[in-house]
């Protein structure tokens, strides 16, 4: 298992997209560092012939019809947006 | 109207009212919303009350329907069409559902109304709600306390009296801990048997939505209720939903019951041990054998719940960026810009923690050592209680390994917030069900603080622990007893 020193908080941060304060990035180093510290204990176990459960039950890929229906309308759809026009979501300029 | 206090009712009693039309479902409501009045300035349990919109409901109420008229109180997780739905979180306040979740189209289906979205931990992490972002939710037994989390305003709200019942959700511990920290029944029932449709995603691999109480019998007619297959939900179980009622009042002779040892950790209250032990006793005077049982993995819960939750959270959160809905930067210099500080000014400090972890652990170069080998011992703790239930027909444990905690008491060190689930979160992992029932008190302060007794099932097997914690209930007086802002309120 890495070094929990190997977490860069402000580098995770980044690559996330979440802007943190200094006092966050201090805070969270710290912290962080503690329960991946804690984490470690997992090396203990042997889990050489495991295999990994991505879910507690079995569950299986799930088909159906893929038959259109009513959902949501445009204005629905839209009702919540902070910034919209002519029936669309305005985001910063993306594009030069 | 009857000469009853009516918000001290249980739901099944609130039922039988009903339906021999001593009361109307709009004297329900209004004895309700006055009762919420008298007290939530001192609880503070919701965050929006829409008893406009309920009051229509009722009016056109079926009471004959299996919760017909029953107001039923719901977490802020869950979307409620046109009310708010904020996960506590300034990243989606203004936000309203603009669609009913699955469960609260199958409780209206059953007849019941919803009329307040109750305070939770932001995104649902935490464990003593006070990581909302919107308020504080005081405990009614002790409003210097949690009421645990982070289902912790529906909790409070049943124990006050000012909700029949609520639907709160679970990731790792958030029905059940605040149910025995507040002094009330919560269900998590097993992975897959309720759906998720409609319900803010935190953890997909663990979360479930289930009831919270005063009796058993009440989180029974709730499963009744939302329990079952869902088109749209591709977790969601399609298996048979029983009547959970059924079994209930059927007696305990003939049951094993395991005792882990795993569970009997050191830094649990002793006075929490002291309640387990005598309900442990009082099960096997009601006919059960109890067995002693062992869930090696115990120790690693923590970590690997941790590991996971954070993860798929990261994943999940990834949705609030901003643009679609809830909180916007204003005046972002870029793209870059208008993402980072959306997110950042937006999401509370326990959230940000969680995503950061939960990136870290999923990144190139660490997802081996940390994420693959979390799963694996997950895969460990599920093979620990399919062991044990080929012995035992369910576990006891404590809820919680101690009472309600005070403000401010956990929250500088976030592991030791964490380390609260070390009791629930195993089953999660694991997928299984589990209750949480009252088991006595605690003193402290000069006050009672509920404590709780954990009872967990195989998968699917929800009307088993239904019925084990019934029979407990029904021999015992801890549901009876209400906080002192109820006794006080009696006539308020």
């Amino acid at each position: 298992m890495a070094k929990t020193s190997d977490l860069d908080v402000a580098y995770v941060a980044r690559l996330v997209r979440l802007n943190l304060t200094e006092e966050e990035t201090e805070l969270f180093q710290k912290q962080l560092g503690d329960v991946l510290k804690y984490a470690e204990k997992l090396r203990e176990v042997d889990v050489s012939n495991v295999e990994a459960a991505a879910h507690a039950l079995p569950i299986f890929n799930v088909f159906r019809e893929d038959e259109p229906r009513d959902w949501f309308t445009e204005e629905q759809a839209l009702s919540n947006a902070p910034r919209q026009a002519k029936g669309l979501f305005i985001v910063p300029k993306v594009v030069e | 109207m009857t000469g009853k206090n009516l918000p001290a009712l249980s739901i099944s009693e609130l039922q039988s009212l009903l339906r021999d039309r001593e009361v109307s479902p709009r004297e329900v409501l209004e004895a309700l919303a006055a009762r919420v009045e008298a007290v939530d300035g001192e609880i503070d349990a919701y965050l929006s009350l829409d008893f406009e919109a309920a009051a229509k409901e009722a009016e056109k109420a079926n009471v004959d329907l299996p919760l017909g008229g029953v107001p039923i109180a719901i977490k802020d997780i869950i979307n409620v069409a046109g009310e708010p739905c904020s996960c506590a979180s300034k990243i989606l306040r203004g936000y309203r559902a603009p669609y009913d979740a699955t469960v609260i189209r199958k409780l209206r289906a059953a007849g019941a109304i919803p009329f307040g979205k109750t305070n939770m931990d932001e995104f649902a992490m935490g464990s003593s709600t006070e990581n909302s972002a919107m308020k504080l939710t005081r405990n009614p037994w002790d409003l210097s306390r949690v009421p645990g989390g982070s289902s912790g305003g529906s909790a409070a709200a049943v124990a006050a009296n000012e909700a029949f019942g609520a639907l709160g959700t679970e990731t790792g511990g958030s029905i059940r801990q605040p149910a025995a920290l507040s002094g009330v029944v919560g269900l998590k029932p097993s992975y897959g048997r309720v759906s998720r449709f409609g319900v803010i995603a935190f953890a997909s691999s663990l979360d479930q939505v289930g009831p919270l109480t005063k009796t058993v019998r009440d989180s029974a007619l709730i499963m009744n209720a939302i329990a079952g297959h869902d088109r749209q939900e591709t977790t969601s179980l399609n298996e048979p939903v029983p009547d959970y009622t059924a079994q209930l009042g059927k007696d305990l002779r003939g049951f094993r019951l395991g005792l882990a040892k795993e569970y009997m950790i050191e830094g649990t209250d002793p006075q929490v041990k002291t309640a387990i032990n005598a309900a442990v006793k009082h099960l096997n005077s009601l006919g059960a054998e109890i067995v002693d049982v062992s869930l090696p993995h115990t120790d690693y819960a923590t970590a690997v719940y941790y590991i996971l939750a954070t993860a798929e959270a990261s994943a999940n959160l990834a949705r609030f960026d901003g643009v679609r809905y809830g909180y916007q930067a204003e005046n972002p210099k870029d793209l870059r810009d208008f993402y980072g500080r959306t997110r950042g000014e937006g999401f509370g400090l326990e959230v940000k923690r969680r995503i950061i972890l939960g990136t870290y652990v999923l990144s190139s170069g660490y997802y081996d050592a940390y994420y693959l080998r979390a799963q694996k011992v997950r895969e460990l703790i599920r093979q620990d209680f399919a062991k044990a239930f080929e012995k035992v027909d369910a576990l006891i444990s404590p809820t919680s390994p101690v009472p309600a905690f005070k403000f401010g008491e956990r929250t500088a060190d976030p592991l030791q917030m964490y380390l609260a689930d070390i009791f629930t979160s195993p089953a999660n992992l694991a997928g299984i069900c589990g209750i949480s029932v009252p088991c006595g008190f605690a003193h402290a302060d000069g006050q009672r603080l509920p404590i709780g007794l954990q009872l967990l099932g195989k998968a699917l097997d929800e009307a088993r622990i239904l019925q084990i914690a019934h029979a407990y209930e029904q021999t015992t007086d801890w549901h009876n007893a209400r906080p002192p802002i109820a006794a006080n309120r009696q006539n308020a």
